[in-house]
């Protein structure tokens, strides 16, 4: 069965599928957590306001976007975002949205729905009583949020929010329906152009699988250490 | 950051992305070479794998027929906006992709092998035609397909957003012959479906079904059909419709190349000699359709008008 | 740069003359719920026996069980579809992967075992969970009262779980739905692919996602509101794991 593997086509593609591929599929993880968790934690928090508009809006955006298909996401931001751009500023012409800049903003917006789900769960599990104690030395609502909910949040989710990470690394493999070079995509235009599909694909699978499986371990140390100190 | 937040849950109601929309066109009096004033940059889309017009080379970096013939109107737009540093980035794209990204500004110039037709000029504008090329399909010489009725309960594949995908369903309901057709994310995608035996047939247009199996494994084992879907149709390089000033430098500096020796050199360079990344040589002379068409420079989308 | 809107493209007549574009969309709609449905079917029997042996007294089940959990879970679902697409087929004996390959529903298959196999590993980590949520004492009177380990399960356990968990199995397979959407990558044409045809072919692009996009929510809501009400039949008093 291995007998006409071509261990070859791997190390001569190894420098373009990690210094681009790989890094473009860092790079994209990364930013649409940092982001993704920002804007998340918005959104957590209308979604808790006793504003009926705000937490409806909220509300219908995280429905909406764990209700659609990422795939169908990446296709309609990619041709839409230009159009939203323009409307944002006011521009007299669609605003020049890449390849790349595009998939930001989408993973961005889309993991940023179920970062909300993961922040609203860390800020509800803080105990009530904190919040008044908050209100009661004198606290205002940023006050109490940025000093005593959302540092607790943030802790206590925090395995979530890797966990959601990994799920996020994995997901970007899907820019593959857009030509992007990420990890996938690098190994597939090797795989396509040598011929290689067997190698190139199990070569990809075993390194998605390292990266999550280690990932995944050091959560799970994580979460054994934040529950003892709990 | 408060705009930013409420955008989101927007983003889907089409009613208001209708009215942004046709707010966009109202405004849209500016054009291309504005743009490119404005932001000292030109997007040029490229092709994964349209050999030899716009593919990836060994180092993944997009060259071509066409990417040359970009990089020509490219200088043009230099000449006519009196700035050197014009930035060039470059933009993947893929056939389902590539006109609502000229559409929404995303790409500026597409250079690959799109095909100029009436329909497609109806959303975005082509500059002079740089080859013509007629659909056809490629099978294993084995399975021992010749005319297009031979493709009969076959499974058939073609690269989704083309116009060859096109016609196969539309030669698959004309004629009843009840073809599987699978489309494929991009031609090198669509031929290693016949070469893994997963499709019978690929449909596309023949240059490029020329160029794939030139640098398969086993290059003998494959034969293109003599039987044809269409006429030699033409191939463009694509701008956004309407904007005629941007065209006028584009349709400008591609009718001066093709007339020039260094049309005839250019094409030289990609059908006759070894191109990257393996050397093949798809030794394709230029035909008289071909000839025609670099004489007399046209945008037309008639298969006739180059006979 | 202009944008034609032109919400009537849906009756027009796709090129291939077997309809309009909303068949299209529908037979699309179709090849994603039969999908979803097929591929629930493998998640649901494989996540069922694998979550059950990781429950299980001896110790290699449990070893096993945690290695496939891990083996599935961590591999991006399209780079495993890719591979019971295009690398499975190459690997099997000669004449049965060419009689794989050529199979007309070739990629419908592969996405049916690929999403299957990738959503197992999730059914079994809530099958897991379910039945470790339950209270100890339930497995101890089931052997107290003379069951045999199968009985216990049959009997006593797996009802319970199954009750309690049936609300993360909701959104399991509501997951199940949105993962058809990648199977486009491997030519199954289901609803996004067949917006995305619908664009390439009529270029209204924002119609034809917009449409794509409000049968998913359609799908979506008609799915939960269905579940929600098997579950108020199924709640149990004193039990319950939220979602």
């Amino acid at each position: 069965m291995f007998s006409t593997f071509d261990f070859d086509v791997i190390w001569r593609s190894l420098p373009y599928l990690f210094y681009q591929g790989m890094v473009f599929t860092l790079t994209l993880t990364v930013i649409a957590t940092v982001f993704g968790l920002i804007l998340g934690t918005f959104i957590a928090m209308m979604r808790l306001s006793s504003n009926a508009v705000l937490s409806g809006i909220a509300a219908s955006y995280v429905n909406l976007m764990r209700s659609l298909p990422l795939v169908l996401v990446i296709f309609l931001f990619y041709f839409l975002s230009p159009y939203i751009g323009q409307w944002i500023i006011g521009a007299d012409r669609p605003v020049q949205v890449g390849a790349y800049t595009s998939t930001i903003i989408t993973f961005t917006l889309f993991e940023a729905a179920y970062f909300a789900e993961i922040m609203r769960a860390g800020i509800q599990s803080v105990p009530r009583g904190q919040v008044s104690a908050g209100y009661a030395i004198g606290f205002n609502y940023r006050e109490v949020m940025r000093y005593v909910v959302l540092p607790q949040a943030f802790r206590n989710m925090l395995p979530v929010i890797f966990t959601q990470t990994i799920v996020l690394f994995q997901d970007t493999s899907l820019v593959y329906v857009l030509s992007i070079t990420d990890f996938l995509g690098a190994a597939s235009k090797v795989a396509q152009r040598d011929g290689r599909l067997t190698e190139m694909y199990l070569f990809a699978a075993v390194v998605y699988f390292v990266i999550s499986f280690t990932a995944s371990f050091f959560v799970k140390r994580l979460q054994k250490r934040i529950s003892i100190i709990r | 950051m408060k705009r930013f937040l409420l955008l989101g849950p927007m983003l889907f109601g089409s009613a208001i992305a209708a009215a942004f929309v046709t707010q966009a066109g109202a405004q849209e009096l500016t054009g291309t070479l504005k743009k490119i004033k404005d932001t000292g940059a030109i997007t040029i889309g490229f092709r994964d794998s349209s050999v030899p017009f716009s593919y990836l080379d060994d180092n993944q970096k997009p060259v071509g027929f066409a990417m040359d013939i970009c990089y020509k109107i490219v200088e043009a737009v230099k000449k006519e906006l009196k700035n050197d540093k014009i930035e060039v980035k470059l933009n993947p794209v893929t056939s389902a992709t590539r006109i609502p990204l000229i559409a929404n500004g995303t790409v500026d110039l597409e250079c690959g092998s799109t095909t100029n037709n009436v329909d497609r000029q109806k959303q975005v504008g082509f500059t002079n035609t740089h080859f013509l090329t007629a659909s056809r399909f490629v099978s294993k010489k084995s399975a021992k397909l010749e005319k297009i009725d031979d493709l009969k309960g076959k499974t058939v594949v073609s690269t989704s957003g083309t116009t060859n995908i096109k016609q196969l369903n539309e030669a698959n309901a004309a004629r009843n012959l009840g073809i599987n057709i699978v489309p494929a994310k991009d031609h090198a995608e669509a031929f290693l479906m016949v070469e893994t035996d997963r499709a019978a047939a690929f449909v596309m247009d023949d240059i490029l079904l020329a160029s794939l199996a030139a640098g398969a494994r086993d290059p003998n084992a494959y034969v293109i059909s003599k039987d044809a879907f269409s006429k030699p149709e033409p191939y463009g390089i694509m701008l956004r419709k309407g904007d005629d000033a941007f065209k006028k430098v584009a349709d400008t500096a591609t009718a001066e190349l093709y007339k020039s020796p260094e049309g005839a050199k250019l094409y030289d360079k990609w059908f006759m000699q070894k191109i990257p990344p393996k050397g093949l040589n798809l030794n394709v002379p230029m035909g008289p359709e071909q000839t025609k068409a670099f004489a007399k420079p046209s945008d037309s989308p008639d298969p006739d008008a180059y006979l | 740069m202009n944008y034609n809107w032109n919400w009537g493209i849906f009756w027009d007549q796709t090129p291939d003359a077997a309809g309009t574009y909303f068949t299209s969309l529908m037979s699309g709609l179709q090849v994603t719920v039969l999908l979803a449905l097929v591929a629930w079917v493998i998640a649901f029997i494989l996540g069922s026996v694998i979550g059950i042996m990781r429950t299980l007294p001896s110790r290699w089940p449990v070893a096993i069980g945690n290695a496939y959990i891990e083996l599935f879970r961590n591999i991006p679902l399209l780079v495993q579809l890719f591979i019971w697409f295009f690398v499975v087929p190459e690997l099997l004996p000669g004449e049965l992967g060419i009689w794989v390959k050529q199979l007309r529903n070739g990629p419908f298959i592969a996405a049916m075992l690929g999403i299957g196999f990738y959503m197992s590993s999730r059914v079994a980590g809530q099958v897991t969970a379910g039945i470790n949520a339950l209270p100890k004492g339930q497995r101890m009177a089931g052997t107290a009262i003379g069951l045999t380990t199968w009985q216990t399960y049959r009997y006593i356990l797996l009802p319970l779980a199954y009750r309690i968990i049936f609300p993360p199995l909701t959104s399991e397979f509501l997951n199940t739905i949105k993962n058809t959407a990648p199977a486009l990558t491997i030519g199954v044409l289901e609803l996004t692919a067949q917006a995305r045809s619908m664009q390439e072919f009529s270029f209204q692009v924002f119609e034809a996602f917009t449409a794509a996009a409000g049968m998913y929510l359609l799908l979506s809501a008609v799915v939960t509101i269905g579940m929600r009400l098997i579950e108020k039949r199924l709640v149990i008093p004193g039990f319950s794991m939220g979602k």
